[in-house]
């Protein structure tokens, strides 16, 4: 767990260093106020975050020197605190049999790679998975979903490139409760939340899974690339509204992407973040917790002050 | 969240407008404005701060045309100057002047689209250019990535009679050897073009940037192409850094331009890399690639809609001096079904009332809602064969028109009893909002709702559930 803490912080960190270096000891006046808003506004946290964060600052500190400590802790606090309710873990109810994932998402944010993480996870702990290869429409997306079943021995259930995927998804629920899995996760084909078409698809995948199994799918994880920037508020409007959206996992989290739109998309809409994906490996997808990110996200003790230094001149250096 | 900005930014060229020339204080209070717009649309805080000054720089002290208000002029420095930033008006073309096989290094973040790109390009280079193209994937990290691009240049190849042709896979070679081959294939068949499309890559996975760099060094593209996703944060200004220190990017490429995100990572594209941007990809199927216009990122990073173009669609539409006594009357209140029916033919020769609200910042999402569908301005047209039924003196004075009067005014136009109390209630709203406009400008008409309700009438249609009063009278 250490090492993911650190390969979190690692991630994180890298840029956020800016937070502290705005000014590692100054007085808080109006204009480092304004800096420090836009810092976190380019961290994507989000414009009601930051303006909420400001106006505490203003609240508490304003004119006092501070340092980049203190504003450190501050924000963790104040990010820690927004971030503490959605941090849930996925939990497939062990009454259904099987416990029916559908996952969801833009193109490129990560949809197969973690239905791939998540089925070697399960199956690892001795769960039955299997896995429906829903996305019928981009060229070799079912071949990609089969090199991970291959990997992974959960069975795939695919058809023929540009079948229907509600079809499919029927299909799949069927021969899961059939043979009495106990997850299923179902991949679809990345979409646009402004397609209406395509969205209108989604729903339909789920109208007819349900002529099966009314109670499916049990959840719909909604996959966000953390490199995404403020469309992301909007994105999970739209699938949330469409597809009643049951938690996150934002992938793509060990770049150098800040991830900040988390805290954001926590403070709009509160959906729990299942998982966040930090690294290549099966094992780099991991629940989400609010500490480790909130710290990550502000930077950790240590070398930072160091850093600070480095990062002030870096950042003198290409602000202008 | 957009609407509301770009209504606030808006809101702030509106109040530059009351003024006769641009203080500090008020160009400040509008940067502050544009800034927040700028990083809302993912635009990266470097390249807003640079943006902002010199922005200011240019907008204090601008004298102000008679013409045009201060608050256009601003705008229009604004747009400028973000058309500037992304590297001018008009399109940069693809830069295939080198000895065939021209190689093409497609570089990015994984997912940023990269494949589905490759194969547009050859789709586009095949059919538009006669170009035989090489598609060969590189991408040994991602499973069946390699399949992918086959799939891709198997369809681009039936829709450009053969001309684009993958390389064969083999399997356990690495990015740098198929790259290796790929050339030697091209030299060998005698095509055009080799469009090499690498692995995704973090921007700090220092082993894959070295491992690109060193495909760079072999392959020696005639362009390195960076594909963004247009969704991107403000994550873009350490990507197109990163990739531009490890391979040199001599374009870039925006994925995903169909979503409904502002796109301000093409911004920070091109003022960091300095490298054009030179395509936009905007969909799913091979031939949803197109030429890159900085000036409509620019109007879709404000959200500011094209006021220049309602500007000089007005002045080339609009009969000034017409205008002028319509407004001279309004200001006396003595607005009239004359001066209606003259506005009504000045409307209609501006075109559709669709195209002119998708011109005003801020209602581009009430068209949206209408779901694409043409306003019906039919209403318009019978509203002019109503009051061509009337008399003069009716036209100058609609309180005298009771009941009989009414009457006789549907019989000669063709209308209904409802049809005419409709218009003489719909002419008392407008002669209301007409009245607004002029006190307050365009943006009390908005607050009003005089202008939804128009168009919620015009949704409605003429007879449809609510739309007028009872036939008193």
């Amino acid at each position: 767990m250490a090492g993911f803490f650190s390969r979190l912080r690692d991630g994180l960190s890298r840029s956020t260093q800016k937070f502290g270096a705005v000014f590692t000891h100054r007085r808080l006046d109006d204009s480092a106020l304004e800096d420090l808003e836009d810092e976190l506004i380019a961290a994507d946290l989000g414009p009601a975050v930051a303006s909420r964060v400001i106006e505490e600052f203003r609240a508490t500190r304003f004119g006092r020197d501070v340092t980049a400590a203190e504003i450190r802790e501050t924000l963790a606090t104040e990010i820690a605190r927004v971030l503490a309710p959605v941090a849930v873990p996925f939990e497939p109810d062990p009454k259904h049999h099987p416990h029916v994932v559908l996952v969801v998402g833009v193109n490129g944010s990560g949809k197969t790679t973690t239905i791939g993480k998540i089925a070697r996870q399960f199956g690892e702990a001795g769960k039955s998975v299997m896995m429906v290869a829903g996305d019928t429409f981009r060229a070799a997306a079912v071949e990609q979903l089969q090199v991970w079943g291959q990997r992974t021995g959960a069975p795939v259930i695919a058809g023929k490139p540009g079948s229907d995927a509600a079809g499919l998804a029927y299909e799949g629920v069927k021969q899961a409760t059939e043979a009495r899995a106990d997850l299923l996760l179902i991949d679809t084909a990345g979409r646009l939340h402004n397609k209406g078409a395509l969205m209108e698809e989604l729903a339909k995948i789920i109208r007819v899974m349900r002529k099966f199994d009314e109670s499916a799918p049990h959840s719909v994880l909604l996959v966000l690339d953390a490199t995404v920037g403020q469309n992301a508020v909007e994105q999970v409007r739209v699938f949330r509204e469409l597809i009643n959206v049951t938690g996150l996992v934002v992938t793509k989290l060990d770049g150098s992407a800040r991830g900040g739109i988390v805290v954001a998309l926590a403070d709009a809409y509160k959906l729990p973040v299942h998982y966040v994906g930090v690294g290549e490996q099966a094992g780099d997808l991991r629940p989400f917790s609010a500490q480790d990110f909130a710290r990550g996200l502000v930077g950790g003790e240590g070398d930072l002050t160091v850093r600070l230094v480095d990062d002030e001149a870096a950042t003198d250096g290409t602000a202008g | 969240m957009f609407e509301q900005l770009s209504g606030k930014l808006s809101g702030v060229f509106e109040g530059l407008s009351k003024r006769g020339a641009l203080s500090e204080a008020d160009v400040t209070e509008a940067m502050r404005e544009v800034r927040l717009a700028m990083l809302d649309a993912d635009v990266a805080l470097p390249v807003v701060r640079e943006f902002v000054s010199q922005v200011r720089e240019r907008a204090v002290g601008h004298e102000v045309l008679d013409s045009i208000s201060p608050g256009q002029a601003v705008a229009k420095i604004v747009n400028d100057a973000l058309i500037a930033a992304l590297g001018g008006a008009g399109a940069v073309p693809l830069n295939l002047e080198a000895v065939p096989p021209v190689p093409v290094l497609m570089v990015g973040l994984q997912g940023s689209g990269k494949t589905t790109t490759s194969g547009k390009i050859a789709l586009r280079l095949a059919t538009r250019e006669r170009k035989r193209v090489l598609l060969a994937s590189l991408d040994t990290q991602r499973p069946a990535a390699q399949l992918q691009l086959a799939q891709l240049a198997d369809q681009a190849g039936l829709r450009a009679q053969g001309l684009v042709v993958s390389l064969p896979i083999v399997a356990g070679q690495g990015p740098v050897e198929i790259a290796r081959r790929a050339l030697d294939v091209g030299r060998r068949e005698g095509y055009d073009v080799v469009i090499l499309d690498t692995a995704g890559r973090l921007s700090i996975d220092e082993a894959l940037m070295a491992e690109v760099a060193e495909v760079r060094k072999v392959a020696q593209p005639a362009e390195t192409l960076l594909v963004v996703d247009a969704m991107t944060g403000q994550d873009a200004v350490n990507t197109a850094k990163a990739f531009n220190e490890a391979v040199g990017i001599t374009g870039v490429v925006m994925s995903r331009m169909d979503g409904d995100a502002r796109g301000g990572a093409a911004l920070s594209m091109r003022a960091i890399t300095g490298a054009p941007i030179k395509l936009t990809g905007s969909g799913e199927k091979l031939d949803a690639l197109e030429e890159f216009h900085p000036e409509r990122v620019a109007g879709r990073i404000l959200g500011l809609g094209d006021i220049a173009g309602l500007v000089e669609r007005a002045s080339d539409t609009l009969d000034q001096e017409e205008s002028e006594r319509v407004a001279r009357k309004m200001m006396a209140g003595k607005f009239d079904l004359d001066d209606y029916a003259s506005q009504i033919r000045q409307i209609g020769k501006m075109g559709s009332i669709s195209s002119i609200l998708n011109m005003l910042p801020g209602m581009g999402k009430l068209t949206q809602a209408l779901g694409g569908k043409e306003l019906d301005t039919s209403i318009l047209t019978r509203h002019q064969a109503i009051i061509s039924s009337m008399t003069s003196k009716e036209r100058k004075t609609p309180d005298i028109i009771k009941a009989s009067r009414k009457k006789r005014i549907a019989a000669g136009s063709g209308t209904t009893v409802q049809d005419v109390n409709k218009l003489l209630k719909q002419f008392d709203d407008m002669s209301t909002m007409m009245k607004r406009i002029n006190k307050m400008g365009l943006k009390g008409l908005m607050r009003g709702g005089g202008m939804q309700g128009l168009m919620q009438q015009m949704q409605r249609g003429p007879g449809g559930p609510g739309g007028g009063q009872p036939p008193f009278g």
